[in-house]
């Protein structure tokens, strides 16, 4: 039970994705327009990342170890496409507004990432705890992405007016610019505060997370598909 | 649609990384030097093209005829994964200079959205098949562009004194965020 919290709760502070590990940058960028759509694509991480894991954990010793990352796309790409197929019946508005980031949420690192360097040494339980906890992660880290550049952006919240008729709002905040100095800013923050908690134990200030696409343990395997 | 304005469109209006925000991972990853980021850009170039010709192929011969095109999304990520692959394997054996420079990068680009992402795009516009390949080897150019250019800022900021935290991704964030306003200039001018 101790386990299966450690490793669900990692996702939420610890190893927070993005923040924490910098990994699939690109939905965190494109879709955080709003906190509305931060939680869409949020949620369907967190439904591909929980039922790969799930998948990849429960097949990890019928996969040949030479052909595994071929095996986790095609798990990914067909919980992608029961995804596409899902939101067009239910929340169509939504598709039509993700757009082209709904079907790239097979190449997110995440996805392939957990599959890679948990899922598939782990048992079940274990790695749909991961899972979960990492999309959970996510997912908070989109919405509050999406509150600050929508709060600035147009001066709500959830489609909620929160200023008087006197606010001007930013465009910069809701335009590509906006979005990567926001990040870039949120993940100083977080480096910030990382280095303060280290002071305060009488440890020495770290850069703090360095972006590597070998985090995601892919491309230091080299795919042999 | 006149070839010119599909150029200039993809390559600065809708900057694939800047404007369209596609292939972030690799822009911050491999943008600490100009030489690897040359390497990455090339290398981005040549697959998106290559991925988006025969994408578009197996959309127009396979997935429409028999009515399948709801497998989109599985059937592209597979045909760029094994083209890769192939790819890697070829230039291997048929081109060994040109494997030593680009082929650190060739696994990496399996996971690369701008591929996919070129590839769908083509499809959601529409686009002939010469249309896509002019746009795909437009877009990899804009990918490549943004890449360089952010390398040799970074190689310039690695002298300048940041504070800790800044220092790093936040900081190529932030710059990315300035180039992309700079690239937001050109909004409006071909659309």
């Amino acid at each position: 039970m101790n386990r299966l919290w450690k490793e669900f709760s990692k996702g939420l502070w610890k190893d927070l994705p993005p923040f924490k590990i910098v990994l699939g940058l690109c939905p965190v960028l494109a879709v955080t327009k709003t906190a509305y759509n931060g939680l869409g694509m949020g949620l369907a991480v967190i439904f591909v990342l929980t039922l790969s894991n799930l998948l990849v954990s429960l097949l990890r010793k019928a996969i040949p170890a030479k052909v595994r990352i071929a095996c986790f796309i095609v798990v990914a790409a067909s919980l992608v496409v029961c995804v596409e197929l899902l939101m067009q019946a239910y929340a169509y508005p939504l598709y039509l507004q993700l757009g082209i980031f709904v079907p790239l949420i097979v190449v997110n690192c995440i996805i392939l990432g957990r599959a890679e360097a948990f899922a598939s040494k782990n048992p079940t339980h274990l790695a749909v705890a991961d899972g979960l906890g990492m999309g959970i992660g996510f997912a908070l880290s989109l919405t509050f992405l999406g509150s600050v550049r929508e709060m600035f952006g147009y001066g709500t919240w959830f489609g909620m007016e929160l200023a008087g008729d006197w606010y001007e709002p930013f465009a910069f905040m809701i335009e590509a610019p906006g979005a990567f100095v926001c990040l870039g800013l949120v993940l100083a923050g977080m480096n910030a505060l990382t280095n303060w908690q280290r002071r305060t134990r009488g440890l020495e200030a770290i850069e703090g997370p360095i972006h590597d696409c070998k985090t995601c343990g892919l491309c230091a395997t080299k795919p042999r598909i | 649609m006149d070839y010119f304005t599909l150029v200039i469109a993809a390559i600065f209006v809708n900057n694939i990384v800047l404007a369209q925000y596609l292939g972030n991972c690799p822009f911050i990853g491999t943008s600490k030097e100009s030489g690897v980021a040359i390497g990455m850009g090339l290398a981005v170039v040549f697959v998106a093209t290559m991925a988006a010709a025969i994408t578009w192929c197996v959309q127009r011969f396979l997935l429409v005829p028999f009515d399948l095109a709801y497998l989109q999304t599985i059937t592209f990520i597979l045909v760029i994964a094994s083209l890769v692959q192939f790819v890697e394997m070829f230039l291997k054996k048929a081109v060994p200079p040109l494997y030593k420079s680009l082929g650190i990068f060739l696994p990496l680009i399996t996971t690369n959205c701008a591929v996919l992402g070129i590839a769908i795009i083509c499809q959601r516009e529409e686009y002939t098949l010469l249309q896509t390949i002019i746009f795909s080897i437009a877009s990899g150019a804009g990918f490549m562009l943004a890449l360089v250019v952010l390398a040799s800022i970074r190689e310039r900021l690695d002298l300048a004194r940041v504070p800790t935290s800044l220092r790093g991704t936040p900081l190529a964030l932030i710059m990315a965020g300035l180039m992309s306003l700079a690239f937001f200039a050109f909004k409006g001018m071909a659309s």
